[in-house]
């Protein structure tokens, strides 16, 4: 229960600091705000890596490898496309 | 590799998350944020790589290379109008990342330990419900989005009904888990339920408010995360997936309050369904003799000695790929000596911040693009008003008509422009399915094209001369 409420707390507090820090991004960027943010909720990769790499029945394997790929996807592509766009931003000259 | 060093390897993997994050608060620092973001990405991955127990590295391997190749080919592909279907397309992936590392984690754990403590079972439940809603509701967005499932609400008979009782079904499958967690069975039982709502909750929705939708199953997908990092008890999961379920839950409210409707309405209220009889004055009312079309030689004469011209584009502009031939135009006349501006409404486009992007690829620069408050009371002093794509966001109804479906939602008010130049291929109404009487204004020239062809004639016309 401890660890359950410290991670609670974990949570809590890391809501609001995202909604301190987000209620700054300019709608400019809201774009590959939401690409990147994306790209960051692909962290799950590290859970899937995890359960794929422990020893167990194939079929709880072969879950964990699709996860260690749909997350890959979404990390990889989301921040590539998000560094894609944001480079195209320039200000006047 | 020790526990307490995997750990304090993902402390530091959340600071570059913050960090990254805080960089997209201004375009200038953008790049490096995403970078340093990217950096605690590697970070983690790297560090898990060296947990104990970790055995099956083909696996492992495997997945990573597959994972990278795919992301990279999307990527690299895709083109920038068609941003919103790659954004939703990667939300349904980290759902689905979340639902089968939930899953997967529970068989693990009840290998070993047939009763694991509620909270871990609560936690499993949470990921694989929002996951599975994420995941499929991601599938119909992107459906709609590219068009493969019809952008039209779809409503069906009975649908809050049957939704409510598959909520109620996911709550009894989760307190069975609860009760008896020794059954792997009832999880998928409740990823099917989520499946099911995540489909019967989007189909409904109109395309023009995907914004919406987009930044809601972002917002899942952090959440869904969250949940994951619950499950095994893992910190950088729970604030990267608390942060991502923040930004989308801001963006959620920041589109809602672009179009003055509640959230309950954009996803319950089946707005923009082909059917919807909206009451109010019929076209062809507003329209009987009042409009006046134009050609491009007439638009080229009228932007001939103009002081200040504001372009004002919507999801028309993305559909014509017509930026690059915007972009153009604006150049030409910034030449003359004329000041161009573009006016963004929040909601234009398929996305928060798509029209910023189409233009940013055709390199207009940012400080151009001017946001809705700000460029409001400039209409008054601006000679020609272009709008290509828009019509909802830019009809004044708004303003005046209490009963109209869009009534008090904040409009740009071209207008109040001396001259408005209308870029639409017909008289169709916008996603609100109403006359827009601006068309019908003096001061409004219709040019029935598409946006693209529009813009190159005058571009045409205006050398000509």
């Amino acid at each position: 229960m401890d660890a359950f409420v410290a991670a609670l707390m974990i949570f809590v507090l890391a809501i609001f600091l995202g909604f301190e820090i987000i209620t700054k991004v300019p709608p400019t960027l809201h774009t590959p705000l939401m690409s990147g943010s994306n790209a960051i909720s692909g962290i799950t990769l590290v859970g899937a890596l995890v359960s794929t790499g422990l020893e167990s029945p194939t079929l709880t394997t072969v879950l964990a490898f699709s996860a260690v790929f749909f997350a890959t996807v979404n990390v990889v592509g989301g921040f590539l496309v998000t560094h894609r766009m944001l480079a195209m931003f320039r200000r006047k000259k | 590799m020790n526990d307490s060093y995997i750990n304090l390897c993902y402390v530091i993997a959340s600071a570059f998350f913050i960090i990254g994050l805080r960089g997209l608060t201004h375009p200038r620092t953008a790049v490096r944020g995403n970078l340093l973001g990217g950096l605690g990405m590697l970070i983690a991955i790297v560090v898990t790589l060296f947990s104990k127990g970790v055995v099956n590295w083909e696996f492992i391997v495997a997945g990573l290379v597959l994972g990278t190749v795919v992301g990279i080919i999307l990527a690299i592909k895709i083109q920038m109008t068609a941003m919103p279907e790659l954004v939703a397309i990667f939300n349904g992936f980290g759902g689905v990342a979340s639902i089968l590392v939930a899953g997967a984690t529970l068989a693990q754990t009840l290998a070993v330990n047939p009763t694991p403590d509620v909270q871990m079972i609560l936690a499993t439940v949470a990921s694989g419900l929002i996951g599975a809603v994420t995941f499929f509701g991601s599938l119909i967005a992107f459906g709609k989005l590219r068009g493969i499932v019809s952008g039209n609400a779809i409503l069906f008979p009975g649908r809050h009904v049957i939704n409510g009782l598959l909520f109620l079904a996911a709550i009894g499958v989760a307190i069975m888990m609860v009760m008896s967690p020794d059954n792997l069975l009832g999880y998928w039982l409740l990823v099917a339920i989520g499946c099911t709502l995540g489909i019967l909750l989007v189909v409904p929705i109109g395309g023009a408010d995907m914004p919406v939708v987009i930044a809601l199953l972002n917002s899942y997908s952090g959440i869904a995360a969250a949940a994951t990092g619950f499950v095994l008890g893992n910190n950088v999961l729970i604030v990267a997936g608390s942060l991502v379920g923040a930004s989308g839950i801001i963006l959620t409210q920041i589109m809602c309050k672009a179009m003055n409707r509640s959230l309950a309405n954009v996803m319950f209220a089946g707005v923009g369904a082909e059917s919807s009889s909206t009451g109010g004055p019929s076209a062809d009312d507003v329209y009987e003799g009042k409009i006046k079309s134009t050609t491009a030689e007439e638009v080229a004469m009228l932007l001939e000695g103009v002081r200040k011209v504001v372009i004002v584009p919507g999801y028309g502009m993305a559909v014509a790929q017509a930026q690059h031939a915007v972009r153009t135009l604006s150049n030409m006349l910034e030449e003359e000596g004329v000041e161009v501006d573009f006016a963004i409404h929040p909601v234009a486009g398929r996305m928060p911040g798509h029209m910023n992007v189409l233009l940013a690829e055709a390199d207009v620069p940012y400080d151009k693009l001017r946001e809705m408050d700000d460029i409001n009371p400039a209409f008054a002093q601006t000679d020609v008003a272009i709008v290509i794509g828009a019509n909802d966001v830019v009809n004044p109804v708004a303003r005046t008509d209490p009963q109209s479906p869009i009534a008090g939602m904040p409009i740009l008010d071209v207008d109040q422009a001396k001259t408005v130049i209308m870029i639409k291929r017909s008289l169709s109404p916008g996603f609100a399915g109403i006359p827009n009487p601006l068309f019908a204004l003096d001061n409004t020239l219709m040019f029935f094209a598409d946006g693209r062809e529009a813009i190159q004639d005058i571009i045409a016309a205006i050398k000509d001369q």
